[in-house]
């Protein structure tokens, strides 16, 4: 056993333990815990925006700056002050400029893009090709993959009532969505089991020094 | 029958304490149960791989803060390690948003000391937080001195050698996305199917089973799902002979075992335990 001297392993040991009784029951060492981890974080990511964006990429360059251009940096700062708006009951409309700017430069960026990677390219991988029934496998998997695709895509249709042939396909789309659902819940069983684990690992190792 | 019934009504604390218990033993004594290596993450490892000697960097992204820390720091770590073992250079990215750039700094610390060689400049540079999340990677297509100005530590990015061979994709052979969160998927959209530069993926487990589709239509090149993904990476690098480290991921795959056969056992036992006490009702 080789405790730990270093006092921000034993803050961060004790504020781990101060969190896990929660599972015991709600108490005032969670909620020191919780409260003060909230408070750091809002802390921690206004002082990081603020010396990674506001300082480098508005400040210098118009402060310190020598080129002419710079004077174009006070458009998005107008812009972007529009946003506290929102505090005036009577002037609260502007804030619809920015957010109108940002919704409309967003969407022009994504749609065709997101199209492009997440609609068509996964379209193209449910396509049956003659290349794939030269292994078993693959071939076998395409042929599962292909009908999972049209039976849950069935399930979804609503425009017209699930009976016939339309409800036996949304039924096996069905039994393809919990196969789903169970891989889902699976992994994420596995992922909070792994958190638990990593806190573990700091206990016994960088803590109490029990385990190498 | 009172049996079942007490376990439906069971306290979950006795079910925490348990999980606790099942997690701390094989932790304090380890078996080494085996980790096999899957294909989406021998995958990875061979592309990588194979970068050295073409004078392609890797860019890694460490998108994930301390939540998600304990699945993709050892990731981080394991690539990390087997770049600078095969002087594969490496950007190493802080992340998209301003929370994850820590995650970074604290993966360096861990690897740096096995690597005593390695010039910083020459062999990896640190790249700090910007702003814009998709329009940092869109930017990045063009010119990464231009986008980030200078590195973490404040250095100009086109006074540093490795930038000046490197600051497009078109010298970025692969970028490794270690993530908690959809990132992959945005670098998916604006970097590969805009610029065409080969996408990894690290992510935690919960978010594995959706990038199975794109693993599958090559989107992704490989992947490493959670604490197991890590572990194969692991072990793939120490099987190549590289300095691995405290093989973080690794050691926590026996407790990770015997909490899911625990977990199986108890969903098992619930749902007979159910069944029998429904049909007892009726």
């Amino acid at each position: 056993m080789n405790i730990s001297t270093d006092i921000w392993v034993w803050i961060a040991a004790l504020l781990t333990l101060f969190i896990y009784s929660f599972l015991y029951k709600d108490n005032p060492f969670y909620k020191f815990a919780e409260h003060l981890f909230i408070g750091i974080g809002v802390g921690y990511t206004t002082v990081l925006l603020w010396f990674n964006s506001v300082i480098p990429k508005l400040w210098n360059p118009l402060v310190h700056g020598t080129s002419p251009m710079r004077f174009f940096l006070i458009i998005p700062i107008l812009i972007g002050a529009l946003m506290f708006s929102i505090f005036s009951k009577k002037n609260n409309w502007l804030i619809r400029i920015p957010i109108a700017i940002y919704i409309g430069a967003g969407s022009g960026l994504a749609i065709p893009l997101d199209f492009e990677g997440l609609i068509f390219e996964q379209v193209k991988g449910t396509i049956l090709t003659k290349s794939m029934f030269n292994s078993f496998i693959v071939g076998f998997s395409s042929i599962v993959l292909f009908i999972g695709v049209i039976a849950t895509l069935v399930y979804f249709y609503f425009s017209k009532e699930h009976k016939g042939f339309v409800g036996k396909t949304a039924r096996v789309g069905i039994f393809y969505i919990m196969i789903a659902f169970g891989a889902s819940f699976g992994y994420t069983v596995m992922a909070r089991v792994s958190l638990l684990i990593g806190r573990m690992q700091f206990l016994l190792h960088n803590w109490l020094g029990i385990i190498k | 029958m009172r049996f079942f019934e007490k376990i439906l009504k069971i306290d979950r604390r006795w079910i925490f304490l348990i999980v606790g218990i099942v997690v701390i033993i094989p932790l304090i004594f380890p078996i080494g149960m085996p980790v096999l290596t899957t294909p989406p993450v021998r995958s990875l490892y061979n592309y990588v791989d194979k970068l050295q000697g073409t004078g392609k960097a890797v860019m890694l992204v460490t998108d994930f803060d301390p939540s998600t820390m304990p699945e993709l720091l050892p990731m981080a770590c394991a690539i990390l390690r087997h770049c600078f073992a095969k002087k594969i250079p490496v950007y190493l990215y802080g992340g998209l948003y301003s929370a994850y750039v820590g995650m970074a700094e604290m993966a360096l610390e861990k690897t740096l000391p096995d690597f005593p060689d390695l010039q910083y400049g020459k062999d990896y540079i640190f790249l700090g937080y910007v702003p814009g999340v998709s329009l940092v990677i869109l930017g990045m297509g063009g010119s990464i001195s231009g986008t980030f100005n200078t590195d973490y530590y404040g250095n100009k990015l086109d006074t540093l050698p490795l930038n000046k061979m490197v600051d497009n994709y078109k010298n970025i052979g692969i970028v490794i996305d270690l993530s908690g969160s959809a990132s992959p998927e945005t670098w998916v959209i604006y970097g590969y199917q805009r610029f065409g530069v080969r996408i990894g993926v690290g992510t935690t487990a919960v978010s594995a089973a959706q990038y199975y589709p794109m693993l599958q239509t090559g989107q992704f090149v490989g992947m490493l799902g959670g604490l197991k993904g890590a572990a194969e990476y692991e072990q793939l690098i120490k099987k190549a002979g590289i300095p691995t480290g405290r093989l973080e991921a690794t050691i926590g795959m026996d407790a990770q075992s015997f909490v899911h056969i625990f977990l199986i056992f108890i969903i098992i036992l619930g749902n007979i335990a159910f069944l029998i006490t429904k049909k007892r009702k009726v």
